[in-house]
């Protein structure tokens, strides 16, 4: 017989999560062009008010602040739920998970009253080129949001029910990562939607 | 009442959505008749278990690779009768004749060709091929990420599914293939048609998307131990850039496909005429996309030529870090000529003149892949098999394709050839010669390994003529015709004109192109008839250099029994001239079935549906299909099985006996 070689499974897992890692990052990569592409139509089209209300009229600082800081503040609480996942503390990772999921909640109830406003107001997607691009935008990043809060509830669960497995500590890092992602691609939206919206340039 | 109801669960369906006219009706019945009768047969014989348990439900890239070629080689046959039809069309529409299909029809007929050329035949042919060669040729057993493949791949199946329904059901875009507004907004475009484009471009387009990430990790993160990035194969060189592009590329057409849906579901303004839209934004993301997919097709097919011009030659790759750096240089440059679509849009003779000099630049990248090309054959030994016909085939028209788009890159010569056939004729030689010749050419290279067998030679051959002739009769009179003022699309023209000889040869040409391709699935069913003596007993039928030649054909489904170790880039060849043999036998981490991908397929192909017809409680149903089917998987932590190094060697004993039979028939 040959020489056989045995499995080494830490090897084998490190190197899954290294992959899956790495992939992630490509995939953020690709929502990053995505956001991109939806920046430039937003930017070409940002100033087609067809006559109706621009950014200045519609948008109010003060709300969209506070929807920032909150949204920041989630960022920053999952990234005190990656700092007990190190210390393997399962309790503090739930913990810290719920209250981003909270922060998240609030955020994106923030978001869609403030679309609901503009909508009953007359001034829907429908109004004019500009509003469209506005709502795709930073509709797509409540979309993205929507999407982290399912993610984060279900691996919430598994952190709950399994424990911090290899697969839920790697799935746990990924969800993270998109976190902070969409936090940056939130603080694009805010300077270039909002605060040169307000300045009407 | 009744009308809420039917709203929630028929949308916009309704009888009138059955085809009306005689072509399409008789498309329609083909389609149901051809489908009934797949069905018939897999129940008759009892396949439905192993359809299910080996094909369906795999995450095996070499029979994903397969499928894709199936699904691929069948949308051929139905864009290029797409194309006989069109060719028919204007060979006899002439003055008092109508020719036999109405012009709307005829509208449906080329947008559905183009379409369906690009994102189901060509793309299918590319993920393929990558499917079934990459993984081997990197000295691993995988890609990165097994599900997520057999998802993109459903994912291209629902997309192609939905296409075809189109047929059946409603109409199709008559838009053209890129579906310019503010012709394929709702008020120019009220029908289902654009929809149908949109949702079969969108989900296979997040498939192709996944692929695109999916390979992009297998190249950086499952080389075998010693390849390095420069000691890759040139195939493997080529799929890396081409995945660049479609990683950079694909967000952009997902965009632009949404947005267009957007305009006409929700009624916002991106691209509408009034209202503050832009039409002229929607022509630039398009080709911020479709520029970049010419050269995500036509890279991989540069690989498969640079595999196939070193074997049959017998030499080592000429310039093999010259042509890394011309695939850098295309990857980069392919993302800054987009706006060469639409020199005639008025964007100022600077503009036209930055992106016309752009795209002059990229002949010089591509120039050099020719050249190599050419000095890799230089003092070789060649063999002029099939593969090198399709080659030589190739390298004629190309540089023809390519002197003409040289020529268009002149924007002062682009005002008078924009629209015309003259462009017809330029992109298809690009497209055909340089994706479709490359990706004919690697079936006929690799399928020996994929089968097991050798295909038949003679009728290769046969094939591959008819499609150089056929190619050159049917697009040579085009560029003539395109000169003389013919514009593309016409369903209609004058006799005075004096154009219809030249269409009548054009469809001559298609009919030699036909016969090619009748060849090509002659030489498959020939080839299957005589396996047993056409077996392929060695794994190396074309003294090949790569690693992929190293396993036995067909390839065993754990491909190496013990992962290979790289010292050089011709790795097998060095092996075979050092008379080396890398074997031993390992255990081996394998990924077990899922019927998860298939789900979601079928989940995704309802969303697009209901998405369609505006039934969107089947759409919301779907979506949150495609929810529930993605957490029940994340919840399977046993995704993989392992099958011992005792049981690779008794499945190795086992395959050795079996090819001691088949030498009988040698």
């Amino acid at each position: 017989m040959s020489e056989v070689t045995t499995l080494d499974l830490k090897r084998v897992e490190a190197e899954a999560t290294d992959k899956t890692t790495f992939g992630f990052w490509v995939y953020l990569m690709t929502d990053c062009v995505l956001f991109a592409s939806l920046f430039a139509v937003y930017a070409v089209l940002h100033g087609n008010t067809f006559g109706g209300p621009g950014g200045r009229e519609l948008f109010k600082l003060p709300y969209v602040l506070v929807e920032t800081i909150v949204l920041l503040t989630s960022s920053f609480t999952m990234g005190l739920a990656m700092l007990a996942l190190q210390k393997r503390d399962k309790q503090a990772v739930v913990g810290w998970l719920l209250v981003t999921f909270v922060l998240g909640g609030v955020f994106l109830g923030m978001e869609l009253s403030e679309f609901h406003a503009m909508v009953t107001e007359g001034n829907s997607w429908r109004r004019s080129g500009f509003l469209s691009s506005y709502f795709t935008l930073v509709g797509t990043h409540g979309l993205h949001i929507t999407v982290g809060l399912i993610w984060m509830a279900v691996v919430g669960i598994f952190t709950l029910k399994k424990g911090l497995t290899d697969t839920v500590r790697k799935r746990l890092t990924l969800l993270s990562l998109f976190w902070h992602f969409l936090d940056v691609v939130w603080i694009f939206i805010f300077t270039v939607v909002y605060l040169l919206g307000s300045l009407n340039i | 009442m009744i009308g809420s109801f039917a709203i929630a669960w028929l949308g916009r369906l309704s009888w009138h959505a059955f085809p009306q006219a005689a072509v399409t009706r008789g498309a329609a019945v083909g389609i149901v008749l051809g489908a009934l009768v797949v069905l018939t047969l897999l129940t008759y014989f009892h396949k439905w278990r192993w359809l299910w348990h080996e094909w369906l439900t795999t995450q095996d890239p070499k029979r994903i690779g397969v499928m894709y070629v199936i699904v691929a080689v069948a949308m051929l046959l139905r864009g290029g009768s797409d194309a006989v039809m069109m060719r028919l069309q204007q060979a006899v529409s002439v003055g008092s004749n109508n020719g036999p299909f109405s012009p709307d029809t005829f509208q449906q007929v080329f947008s559905a060709h183009g379409t369906i050329m690009i994102f189901f035949v060509a793309m299918g042919l590319m993920f393929g091929i990558i499917n079934l060669v990459l993984p081997q040729q990197l000295g691993s057993r995988d890609v990165a990420f097994p599900f997520m493949n057999a998802l993109s791949f459903w994912l291209f199946t629902s997309g192609m599914i939905l296409i075809n329904l189109s047929l059946v059901v409603g109409e199709f875009s008559a838009a053209g293939w890129l579906a310019y507004p503010p012709l394929s907004e709702l008020k120019f475009s009220p029908g289902v048609g654009v929809d149908y484009w949109i949702w079969s471009l969108q989900i296979a387009g997040v498939g192709s998307l996944m692929s695109g990430i999916n390979f992009l990790v297998t190249i950086v993160k499952n080389r075998c131990q010693g390849m390095t990035m420069m000691k890759m194969p040139m195939f493997a060189w080529s799929v890396f850039g081409s995945m660049i592009l479609v990683a950079f590329a694909f967000p952009i057409l997902t965009v632009t496909l949404t947005l267009l849906f957007l305009d006409r579901a929700l009624g916002m303004h991106f691209f509408t005429a009034g209202a503050g839209g832009n039409a002229m934004m929607y022509v630039n993301l398009i080709w911020a996309w479709g520029h970049p997919e010419v050269y995500i097709l036509v890279l991989p097919s540069f690989g498969i030529y640079s595999e196939i011009v070193a074997t049959f030659s017998r030499k080592r790759l000429f310039g093999y870090t010259s042509m890394v750096w011309a695939i850098g240089a295309i990857v980069f440059l392919s993302f800054t000529v987009w706006l060469h679509h639409f020199f005639t849009m008025g964007a100022g003779a600077d503009v036209n003149a930055v992106f016309g000099i752009a795209t002059m630049l990229i002949a010089i990248p591509t120039g050099v892949k020719i050249f190599n090309w050419l000095f890799t054959m230089y003092r070789g030994r060649i063999r002029f098999t099939s593969p090198m016909v399709w080659f030589m085939g190739f390298v004629f028209l190309f540089i023809t394709g390519g002197v003409t788009g040289v020529l268009m890159a002149v924007p002062a010569i682009d005002f008078q050839v924009h629209n015309s056939l003259f462009l017809v004729a330029h992109f298809h030689t690009m497209i055909i010669s340089g994706v479709v010749f490359g990706f004919f050419a690697g079936l006929t290279y690799w399928l020996p390994k994929v089968l097991g067998f050798r295909l038949h030679e003679g009728l290769g051959k046969i094939a591959a003529w008819c499609w150089i002739i056929g190619f050159m009769l049917a697009f040579f009179p085009l560029y003539i015709l395109g000169l003389m003022g013919a514009t593309r699309r016409l369903d209609h023209y004058d006799a005075s004109l004096g154009w219809q000889p030249l269409f009548i040869v054009a469809g001559i040409g298609a009919a030699v192109i036909v016969a090619g391709i009748v060849c090509q699935l002659l030489q498959l069913a020939v080839s299957i008839w005589q396996r047993n003596e056409r077996r392929d007993l060695t794994g190396d039928p074309w003294n090949g250099r790569t690693l992929e030649w190293s396993v036995p054909s067909p390839t065993p489904f754990y491909v190496f029994t013990k992962l290979p170790v790289v010292t050089e880039r011709d790795q097998f060849w060095a092996d075979k001239q050092a008379g080396k043999k890398q074997g031993g036998y390992e255990d081996i981490i394998l990924p077990k079935n899922s019927g998860v991908p298939i789900i979601i397929g079928g989940l995704s192909f309802l969303v697009g549906f209901g998405a369609i017809w505006h039934i969107w409680l089947l759409a919301i149903v779907g979506l949150l299909g495609i929810i529930t089917a993605l957490i029940v998987r994340s919840m399977n932590d046993e995704p993989e099985y392992v099958l011992t190094a005792k049981e690779v060697e008794r499945l190795e004993n086992a395959r050795r006996r079996k090819l001691k039979e088949y030498a009988v028939y040698e």
